[in-house]
């Protein structure tokens, strides 16, 4: 096929409409290319000049032996976060294990933990108890971000999993997708709620609450990109697990002393 | 909400076994089960009006046009219940404005647009462009111009545009196969993605929904069909009657086999998850899934449709088991919808326990909402058809261009 110039091509209508849509197209995303830039700005004023998202890596180490079911980490959570006080909705819970003799094994979560625990009562002789601590384990593949259809739900880059409360439509898939049980439906902000790790408090280098109030340090808090962290010692001393291996998730969350039991 | 909460303290009485304190609450409810429900009746009324176009089944082509208008009716309502179901529905569109293109449920909007533009309406458009000219003549005042506008005030009337008009409802059609299928197919997989729970999450969930859509689409023409003709008080068609009944078997053996294999696939694999799914079965879904589903709802269909087949019984008996079968098979595949999504959230993900739905009339998210949803379809088909009659006159014979 003969090359035709520029000037004459029977196409060159065709190109023109053509270039002009791509024109067109293009300067659609200048208005978006703005709003991003403003929004890394505000980005960076909420965290401060001091604090760069990018060198920290979060996680927390549960030592299951540790705990004594008090509960004072959900109590501490509800009121550090507003989460509603009812028996529906917890950002953190303590789940009680009762291994018989029979070999049957029953769990009980009476108000997420957050009142203790009162003493078993069972005509079973009882093999072994213990408590584990759950909260939402920050998954590096988090499910829940995978499904949002909005991106209202995202991972920073300090490996923390958010919601958005201003762009969270309430469509619960988040919900259905967390294998763990770690989101509900805020009652009155009627949007996705969860466990942030207490983010407002661990970029101003505090500890999330449940950590702080627990009194036998079964919770241990870290940034995994700092060799001096806690959470660096607890790794190291420690033969850890991660719930729900299976699904790939990634979880942030690392169990110590966990029986196969937990799920 | 105080009612709210009142309501999930009555629940957590009927909590058995542990679940996680998150779960009381289940997230989809009964909007969630009309949603996939009329999606369904959408992609297999639309299948079965592609029988006529592409597979050439000249039996059923009465119900081609009748079918199409049932898919239009049923898809302007499918996205209500998802709409009605946000927690922020004023925020809906921000779907389609900030899609997350790692979500399945993103690509909804898109899909339906798709659906409901390229197709459905093209197809009806092209189908009946030649009537509403036929019509705009007939008609006078408002009606004439409701009619011109309907036709886009095109004014072609040669032979070649009618002939193209035939065309186009072909290619139409050829590409609303697939795109049906995507639609439901597309609507399974936003359950059967969900690696959390064991009871959605199958590679099977796609095509179970698939076909369980076509059986239920097929059924509903066929009940629309026998309705329509008995109050226009008409000679119904027996021989398409028939052939909607067989090719309503014939889909049934086949979504009855997919789930038989989903069945026994997860007994054969016995992973984690099968003491609680067995308990779900047993103690939470007995009477939805064991009784409502497959015995009234597949099996008492199909061995009658079986009986009719083997012994010719007279058409007035055949006609009202054919109705009979057809109202079963919705009840069936509404359950259906019902296990999916209330089921999979009847059981904790820990594995341990069962909670409960506790279904409320009135409000957003109760009974009378999802039933106002379930019947504006058939408002909607009536008020198409008294615009867009679907009673074909005698089909001329093609025009060569």
């Amino acid at each position: 096929m003969e090359k035709e110039g520029p000037g004459d091509s029977p196409d060159k209508g065709k190109r023109d409409f053509c270039r002009m849509i791509l024109v067109g197209v293009a300067s659609l995303s200048v208005p978006g290319a703005l709003v991003a830039a403003t929004e890394r700005k505000s980005l960076s004023d909420w965290y401060g000049i001091k604090y760069k998202p990018a060198e920290h890596l979060y996680a927390m180490g549960i030592k299951v032996d540790r705990c004594i079911g008090c509960g004072r980490c959900v109590d501490a959570c509800k009121k550090e976060n507003n989460v509603p006080d009812y028996p529906f909705y917890f950002r953190t819970w303590v789940e009680r294990y009762i291994e018989t003799e029979d070999g049957q094994t029953t769990v009980d979560s009476p108000n997420g933990g957050k009142d203790g625990f009162r003493a078993p009562v069972s005509d079973k002789r009882i093999f072994k108890t213990f408590f584990v601590p759950k909260i939402c384990n920050q998954c590096e593949k988090p499910p829940c971000v995978q499904v949002c259809p909005v991106g209202a739900t995202y991972r920073t880059e300090d490996g923390v999993v958010l919601v958005d409360s201003k762009w969270c439509i309430g469509c619960r898939y988040c919900i259905q997708a967390c294998p763990y049980g770690m989101r509900y439906i805020h009652p009155t902000r009627r949007v996705a709620d969860k466990c942030t790790f207490c983010y407002h408090r661990v970029v101003k280098g505090l500890l999330p609450a449940c950590v702080e109030v627990c009194p036998t340090q079964a919770r241990v808090f870290g940034d995994l990109k700092s060799k001096a962290s806690p959470i660096i010692q607890f790794m190291r001393f420690n033969k850890t697990f991660v719930l729900k291996p299976g699904l790939n998730t990634e979880p942030k969350v690392y169990y110590a002393d966990i029986d196969l039991e937990v799920r | 909400m105080d009612h709210e909460i009142a309501r999930l303290y009555e629940t957590l009485k009927l909590v058995v076994g542990f679940i996680y304190p998150n779960e009381i609450e289940l997230g989809w409810n009964l909007l969630i089960v009309v949603y996939p429900y009329i999606t369904g009746l959408v992609a297999g009324a639309f299948i079965l009006a592609s029988l006529v176009k592409v597979f050439k089944v000249k039996e059923v082509q009465p119900t081609y046009r009748l079918a199409l208008l049932t898919a239009l009716s049923f898809l302007l309502v499918a996205p209500l219940p998802l709409v009605v179901h946000l927690t922020h529905p004023e925020r809906g569109y921000e779907m389609f404005m900030t899609p997350s293109p790692t979500s399945a449920m993103a690509m909804f909007g898109f899909v339906y647009i798709w659906y409901l533009m390229a197709v459905l309406l093209m197809e009806i458009w092209f189908d009946y462009r030649k009537d509403f000219l036929e019509l705009a003549d007939q008609e006078k005042g408002y009606k004439r111009f409701v009619y011109r506008l309907l036709s886009l005030f095109t004014k072609d009337r040669s032979h070649e545009a009618f002939a193209f008009d035939k065309k186009a409802v072909y290619a139409i059609t050829v590409v609303g196969i697939p795109s049906a299928f995507l639609l439901h197919g597309y609507v399974g997989f936003i359950f059967g993605s969900v690696k959390a729970n064991p009871w959605w999450s199958s590679v099977l969930m796609p095509i179970v929904f698939l076909f369980s859509a076509i059986v239920s689409g097929i059924a509903l023409v066929l009940l629309i069909y026998m309705v329509v003709v008995l109050l226009k008080r008409q000679e119904p068609d027996m021989a398409c009657i028939d052939k909607l009944a067989s090719f309503l078997f014939y889909m049934m053996i086949v979504d009855f086999s997919l789930e038989f294999l989903d069945f026994v696939h997860r007994i054969y694999q016995s992973e984690e998850s099968i003491h609680i799914l067995a308990q779900l079965i047993s103690e939470r879904l007995f009477t939805s899934l064991i009784v409502i589903q497959l015995i009234l709802g597949m099996i008492i269909p199909l061995v009658a449709i079986a009986l009719i087949k083997m012994f010719k019984w007279p058409a007035e008996i055949r006609r009202l088991s054919y109705f009979i079968v057809g109202l079963l098979v919705q009840f069936g595949i509404f359950s259906t919808r019902w296990n999916v999504v209330i089921g999979g959230q009847l059981f904790s993900k820990s594995f341990r326990g069962l909670t409960a739905y506790k279904m409320s009339v009135g409000g957003i998210e109760g009974l009378l909402v999802s039933l106002v949803f379930l019947v504006l379809p058939f408002v909607i088909l009536y008020v198409l058809i008294r615009w867009l009659p679907p009673w074909e006159k005698e089909e001329t014979p093609p025009v060569q261009g």
